[in-house]
Parts: structure tokens; sequence; C-alpha cells
């Protein structure tokens, strides 16, 4: 337990309404979006400045006491549930100031509680563009999506989070500033430590600052769906265009018991008997999208789509992407629970990869959905249960370790950007090596000595 | 602790519902007590999951879950943007019933909850002498929105910039009407809400006055009792149905084809939640309001949907601007939206102006107001702000609840911004 006198200094430094003791309150900061054990933690503050930030984890660390940053709260993998009950939880929902948005650098500097959409938008009203677009971009928060490497439906063409970091300033576990990167387009000032903290999720370091990258925003874009018969040729299609020189901006594929269960709902009149939908996005100059999308179309005849439809403006692009807005939401409406995972494979592994998905649903009498990001192979296969069934939750804990092991079989990765966390961390032995875990352990011991920082998450200190 | 047991079984019964929340937090991007708080137990996702760790003896403090669910408007915003459509307004409604129960009301709610509001004369009668004392007590402040401030009453009303009660009531005025289909052939129900009935007068008058021109026939008896949504809030279903009980017996005395509210909340209670309640009184109660919820319709809509009411004439080549506010009830609870900004704009002389977040909750949410006024003037000062960045100096909306509000904000802040009801505006172009 927290000792009362710690409790007093908080409030001192912070004042008393950002410091929360009492049972509700404790319990409310003790879960975040994943499937796991709630933890409650002994004492959640509220830093409302980056100087008060620091001055909290080094009097974390100088007590040592464990600390869990939480932004939004929106983790699929428990990397912001409390590690134990002496956790204190701390909060960056006060730290939202959007410090410089530069037209000219084409950069912006940000405190780490700037909710994601937000930013883009103040971004995209000076005729700039950040790309990353995580489900969770209406709540999630900058400082999040740099820990997690947050990525979302533009991945392919535009990149992740970790492609719009050029510099990032953090707390070490002792307290003292560190900062990695710059303002400029080049900087080998030192090692990356701006690199080192993407993905981090909270165990190397606490973010007070990020300098992040923008972009141009696209002229134009065009979108285009296609319906098949067979995964395969999906998979075949996907192929096609990419070899095709052709990257759409996204390109999102939609199982048949996904089309289903979203024509069930939206009553779309969606194709039912459809093995796949594909929809594909391009974006660009105006003559070069107009371009591309007729190569799409091409490919996408060739690969055997039993029906192609070209939105022809705003309104009919946004109708076509109902679907996919869709997915999810109608997913979670069939069951209580909704386990969502994000094993990745190289995109042509796509059909097999489906094909072991439902062998899997089969095997363990689950019903799955599977939909996501057919252009980088990040598929979001969604599993439909009742966590209060023990039994049954028994058999999806079951499918879940084999839909990584056909994953890592397949060449690809246990998680494509929702992270490890608690959730996967015994498997991450398995995708990388004993020596990868031996290296990152060592790192952590190094620069958090007393091993406080997030200290259960990832490989654990 | 055997009490505890049963409240958390009582909690139980929620237990699909509350399951059906994944925990996804896209709440937090709509929650108006999340935007000025950033609580995590200030957003559904919060409340649920401590109704659910009461409902499983996770934590055994009934009064400050009892706490946390008080510290929500009831706006509906998370419901109607939930990925995984949870039932929250049910959750909280039915946590609140059992969680207050469990506590007890308090004993003024009780009073104005089972005696007051549904004693139409008793109501009557305290407003009838209310009224001409209030000059003792409000000083006002001479602006365009009518308020006044009373110090003498601070410990009732704080720093509340609100309207004074009409001087006389609107049955006081009109008396009870049954009047017969003129025109149109359509004869509805008038039902004008408390504040339709002692604050807003004039506005429930200009929707008579509205019905009248339309050829529409009027029934409105003496005696309606409050519909109940003050009491519902506070977990009072009791006083609730006593409530809606004598309004019920009224309804039932008359003729009508459509039951019209001007006032949302009211409107939405009518509609969506009498149905869910009335059973408490009897299995006939159910089946009456069962029909009148088939039959119950927002003003806005009735006009333009049933009497297809269009403009007459032309538009003036240079009309004033009104922003709308779209209240909650109306907009999320029943789907109204486009229908008040085209009543609006039934009047020549005005076109709508979009405000930015026009259906983001003005932070009234009824009894909210009362007890917690500091986070109902920040949620507030939101809304006014993008009120006065509209660059309109009518503000118009269709709830009286949000009208009073919207009064308040925009008096404190001293903006020369005037709040009407969506058919006041309208009534005007038939004088």
């Amino acid at each position: 337990m927290l000792s009362a006198a710690l409790i007093k200094d908080f409030e001192a430094l912070l004042g008393k309404q950002n410091v929360f003791s009492d049972e509700a309150d404790l319990q409310s900061y003790s879960y975040d979006s994943a499937v796991l054990n709630p933890v409650v933690p002994a004492l959640v503050v509220r830093p409302t400045s980056t100087e008060l930030l620091g001055r909290c984890v080094k009097m974390l660390y100088d007590n040592g006491i464990p600390m869990t940053v939480r932004g939004a709260g929106t983790n699929l993998s428990g990397g912001t549930i409390p590690d134990k009950s002496d956790t204190v939880v701390i909060l960056t929902n006060a730290l939202t100031r959007i410090l410089e948005i530069n037209e000219n650098d084409l950069y912006a500097v940000v405190e780490p509680g700037v909710v994601t959409a937000q930013f883009a938008a103040e971004v995209a009203k000076r005729k700039l563009f950040y790309p990353p677009d995580p489900g969770s971009q209406a709540v999630s928060t900058i400082a999040g999506n740099i820990a997690e490497n947050a990525g979302g439906l533009r991945g392919l063409k535009y990149g992740v989070t970790k492609d719009y970091v050029m510099g990032i300033e953090f707390f070490d576990a002792t307290g003292e500033v560190v900062k990695s990167g710059s303002r400029t387009v080049k900087c080998v000032t030192g090692y990356n430590l701006a690199g080192m903290m993407v993905q981090s999720e909270g165990t190397l370091g606490v973010i007070s600052q990020a300098i992040l990258k923008l972009v141009p925003p696209p002229k134009a874009s065009k979108a285009l769906v296609a319906e098949f018969n067979d995964v395969q040729d999906a998979a075949d299609a996907v192929a096609g265009i990419i070899a095709a020189h052709v990257v759409p901006c996204t390109l999102e594929f939609l199982d048949n018991n996904t089309i289903v269960r979203v024509d069930d709902y939206t009553k779309a009149g969606l194709n039912r008997d459809a093995a796949a939908i594909l929809l594909i996005e391009v974006d660009g100059h105006p003559a070069q999208v107009a371009d591309e999308a007729e190569v799409v179309e091409r490919v996408l005849k060739q690969c055997k789509a039993s029906a192609v439809i070209v939105a022809k403006d705003e309104a009919e692009k946004f109708k076509l992407w109902e679907a996919r807005r869709q997915a999810l939401p109608v997913l979670a409406r069939c069951r209580p629970t909704t386990v969502l995972e994000d094993a990745t494979v190289p995109r042509s592994q796509i059909p097999a990869m489906m094909k072991a998905l439902g062998q899997i649903a089969s095997k363990y009498k689950l019903e799955m959905g599977t939909f996501g990001h057919a252009g980088d192979g990040n598929l979001h296969p969604t599993i439909l249960c009742d966590r209060r069934d023990a039994e049954e939750f028994k058999r999806v804990e079951a499918a879940v370790d084999e839909i990584f092991n056909v994953a890592l079989s397949l060449g690809g990765t246990l998680s494509g950007e929702h992270g490890i966390g608690t959730a996967k961390a015994k498997w991450m032995e398995k995708e990388t090596s004993r020596g990868t875990i031996m290296f990152s352990k060592r790192l952590r011991k190094a620069l958090d000595p007393k091993g406080l920082l997030n200290p259960t998450k990832m490989i654990g200190i | 602790m055997s009490d505890l047991n049963s409240l958390a079984q009582k909690l139980m019964t929620l237990d699909d519902s509350l399951s059906s929340c994944m925990r996804c937090g896209m709440c937090q991007a709509v929650c108006p007590m999340f935007g000025a708080t950033m609580m995590e137990a200030d957003v559904a996702r919060g409340k649920v999951v401590l109704v659910s760790n009461l409902a499983h003896k996770l934590i055994e403090d009934p009064k400050a879950v009892a706490d946390k669910l008080g510290r929500c408007l009831l706006c509906g915003s998370c419901q109607a943007n939930c990925p995984s459509g949870v039932p929250l307004m049910d959750i909280f409604m039915t946590a609140r019933e059992i969680v207050y129960t469990y506590i007890g009301l308090h004993p003024l709610k009780k009073l104005i909850f089972r005696y007051l509001l549904a004693s139409p004369g008793l109501f009557n009668l305290s407003m009838r002498f209310g009224a001409p004392c209030q000059g003792l007590l409000f000083k006002s402040k001479n602006n365009v929105q009518q308020t006044s401030a009373a110090p003498l009453l601070d410990s009732i009303l704080g720093a509340r910039h609100i309207r004074r009660l009409a001087p006389k009531s609107l049955y006081a005025i009109e008396g009870a009407l049954d009047e017969p289909a003129g025109a149109s052939g359509i004869k509805v129900a008038f039902y004008p809400g408390c504040m339709g009935d002692k604050f807003y007068v004039d506005m429930a008058r200009a929707c008579l006055k509205v019905l009248r021109h339309h050829g529409v026939g009027i029934y409105m008896p003496k005696g309606f009792a409050c519909c109940g949504i003050p009491a519902l809030s506070s977990g009072d279903v009791e006083g609730m149905t006593k409530e809606m009980a004598v309004s019920l017996g009224l309804f039932d005395k008359g003729q009508f084809d459509y039951v019209i509210t001007p006032c949302s909340s009211c409107t939405s209670t009518i509609k969506e939640l009498w149905v869910k309640y009335a059973d408490r009184i009897s299995p006939e109660a159910k089946a009456q309001a069962e029909a009148l919820s088939a039959k119950t319709m927002d003003i806005n809509d009735f006009l333009i949907n049933v009497l297809h009411v269009s403009m007459q004439g032309k538009p003036e080549a240079e009309r004033e601007a009104v922003t709308y506010h779209d209240s909650c009830h109306l907009k999320k609870s029943l789907g109204v939206f486009k229908e008040p900004r085209a009543v609006v704009e039934l009047n020549p002389h005005y076109k709508i102006t979009e405000m930015a977040e026009a259906d983001r909750c003005c932070g009234c949410g009824g009894s909210f107001n009362l007890f917690h006024y500091d986070l109902s003037r920040q949620i507030g000062q939101r809304k006014r702000n993008n009120v006065v960045a509209s660059g309109a100096k009518i503000v118009a909306a269709g709830c009286p609840a949000c009208m009073m509000q919207l009064e308040d904000v925009l008096s404190q802040n001293g903006d020369p911004v005037r709040v009407k009801h969506v058919v006041e505006l309208y009534a005007e172009s038939l004088d």
C-alpha cells in the first residue's frame, strides 16, 4: 500500500483535484480494451504540465513504486492495465496542447495526451495531412499511438505511427529528461532513442513531447469494391495490384461470415454468397488516380472478381465503405465478448491464413469473423464469445494460441498493431529468439534498475 | 452485508447488458461529462464497469457508485455512438433505480416527485403564489434573454440567471381545451410540459397558435402531471409512475389522433419510457401507454411529416441567421433533427446557420443542473462558445430545458443572443 504521506505529497504537487484514491475512481483505471483481468491500482495521478509529469516519475522512482502511464485506455493487449496493486497510474489526458504546427517545415510538436483525430483535424485545417488512423483514433492519444506504434487502414501506402515520429522527449525511469530527434528531416545526433521509444509500451520511459512529420494531402481519391467467390482469387488480386505497381492507400478485406453478419444488420444488400470482399482506395494526383483506378479495375476482373463497383462520387464512396466501417461494430453486437486479434502474415499467405482460421474456428466450435488490412497482411480474426462461459473461453484461448502458431509458421508476426502487453508476452520468444528476450531484459534493467516502468509488460523485467 | 448481496442480485439482472460493453472506450469521444472532467468514471465505460463491479461484489461502496451514476446528463450520446450497441440508457436508468432505492431517495426529492409534481393542483397553487412574489427576490438582468438572478435565493438557485415564472400559467390563460379538428381533419392532445405551462408560456401559446392556424383540433385537459423524467432520473420509479398515472387518466378521457409536445424530454419520456414502466401501474395502463407511444410526436416532426407544412410566399432576400441547437432527446432519442431546421426556415425571414457541434449536449440534463451546477455551466460554456461563434443572434431549440440552460450561459456571458423555441420563430410569420 501507498503511504498516506506520499499521497499527501502528490496532492501538494498536483492539487487534490488531480490525485485520485477513492475506490470507485481506482477501479475505473483497472482495465483497458483488452479482454484481460482487471488490476486495481493504488493511486491515480494526473499531472497538468509536462514538468509535473517528470516530477511524478521522479517521486515514484525515488519511492520505488511501479507506474503505468495511461492515455485513453484503448489498448488491446493490456498495456495500460496496472501491473500490481501498488502500481500508480499516471494519466496524460491533461497534457493536450498542440504546441506547434509548422506549415513551412511540415512538422508538428505535441504533448502526449493530444487526441489523434483532433490532431489530424487541426492539421487538416492547415491543408496538411497526418495519415496514421488507428481504429480508436477518435479517442486515442498520440503518446499511446507512439508507445504502441499504432497502425490503421492507411498503413500500406502511408506507413504507421513510427513513420511519422521525428523526435521524442521523454522522462527516463528516474525522471531525467531525454531528448532525441529534431525538427529536421535529417538528424543523426546520438542514438536513435526516439526510434527506441516507438512501440516500447511504456517500459522504457514516459513520453512528454513528440515531433511528428506531416505530409501534403492527396488531391484526389477513388474507391472500388470487388466481390470474390474464392479467397484465393481475392489474394491473387491483392498481389496483382501490387505487382502492377499500384499502391492503394487502403486495401481492406471482409470474409464471408463478416459479410453475412454486416448484411444481417445493415440490410445493405451485400452478396451473402461472396467468399470475400475487397475494398480498395487509390489516392494522389487526379490523373494518377484515374490511371491507377483503371489498373486496379482491370486486375480485379482478371482475378475473377464476380462483381466490381467503382464509386462515382464521395457519397457513393461513403456508402461503399459502410460495410467496412460496420464490420467490427456488427461483429461486436453478436455476442457479449469480442476477442479481436491482429496476427499478421505476408500478404501472399492470406489464403493459407484464412483457410487455417476456418479450420481453427470449426475445431474449437467458435464463431469467427475476419476482416482487416489485406494490403499489409494484417488480418483481424474476431472471435465472438461470452467470457462468462468458462468452458467456451478455454476454447477461445486455445484457438488464439493456435492462431499465433499458424501466423508464425507462415512467416508472420504475433501482432501487427495491437502490441504485446501482457496478452502475448508468453509468445515473444517463439517469434524472436532467446537472445532477443535476454537482450531486451538487459536493456530494461540498465535503463530502469528498479523495474518500475510497466514491469510485467512485453518481456517482463 | 446481506443487503449488499440483495443489491448485487438486483443489479445482476443487468449482467447481460453490462457484459455487452467491449470496453473500447469510444464513448470518450462524445460524452459531454468526460469532455469537462476527463475522468474515466464519468464516461459510460467507467460507469458500466462500476455497476458491473457492484453487481459482482467487487466494490462494496454503493454510495460511491451512486455518486458516479449521478454524474451523467443522460443525454444518450454514448448510446447513439456505441459501436457494440450497449443499451446504456436502460442500464443507467435501471441502475439508478436500484442503487438510489438502496441508498434512499433524498426527502426533498421525494416530496417534489411524489407529491408536488404528481399533484398538478398543488403544483399550480404553489406557483400561483410564487409568481407574484418573485419580484421581491429576483433582480432582472435587463438582457435579451429576459433572465433574472436572485441573490437572496443563493442557497437554492446559486448564481443562475433564469427566466422568471410566467405571471399566468398556460392553463390559467387558455383553460381546458377540447376543440374539434378544423381544415386538417386532425385532432391532437397537446401536452405542454411543466416548463411550457409555467415558464415558457409564450412558447406554448405559439404552438397552440400554429396548430390552430393549420386547422388542428386541440385536446388539453386541466391537470396533466409532470411527464416523470425528473423522478425517473433520480431513480424514483414510484414518483414517476404516480405522475404518469395522473396523466394517463386524463389522456383516457379525450379523443385525438396524436399526442404533441413542444418539449423533447416530455416527448421521449411519453413515447419511450412510459411503455417501459406502465406495467407497474396495471396491465391496462401498459396497453394505454403503448397506444399513446405510437401516437406521440414532437411538434416539429408533426408539422413537417404529418401536416406537410411548407413556406407561404418566398424567402426574403436578406434572411436573418438562426443557429439551431439539437436537443439530445430530440436528435439522439427521437431521431428528429432535419424537421426543426425546416420549421425555422418556414418563416421567410429566417435561415439556419449551423454552429459547430450542434448536437453536443448543452449541459442542462434536467435535474443534473440542480445538483451539479458547476459542471453544467462548464459544459454549457462550450455550447455557448459554439453558439456565439456561429455569428447568429438567435439560437433556436426544441426543448425548454435546453432553452433555460442556453439562456443562463448566454446571460452569464452578457451575449446579445436571443433564445427561442423553433415553433415560436415559425409562429412569428403567421401574424
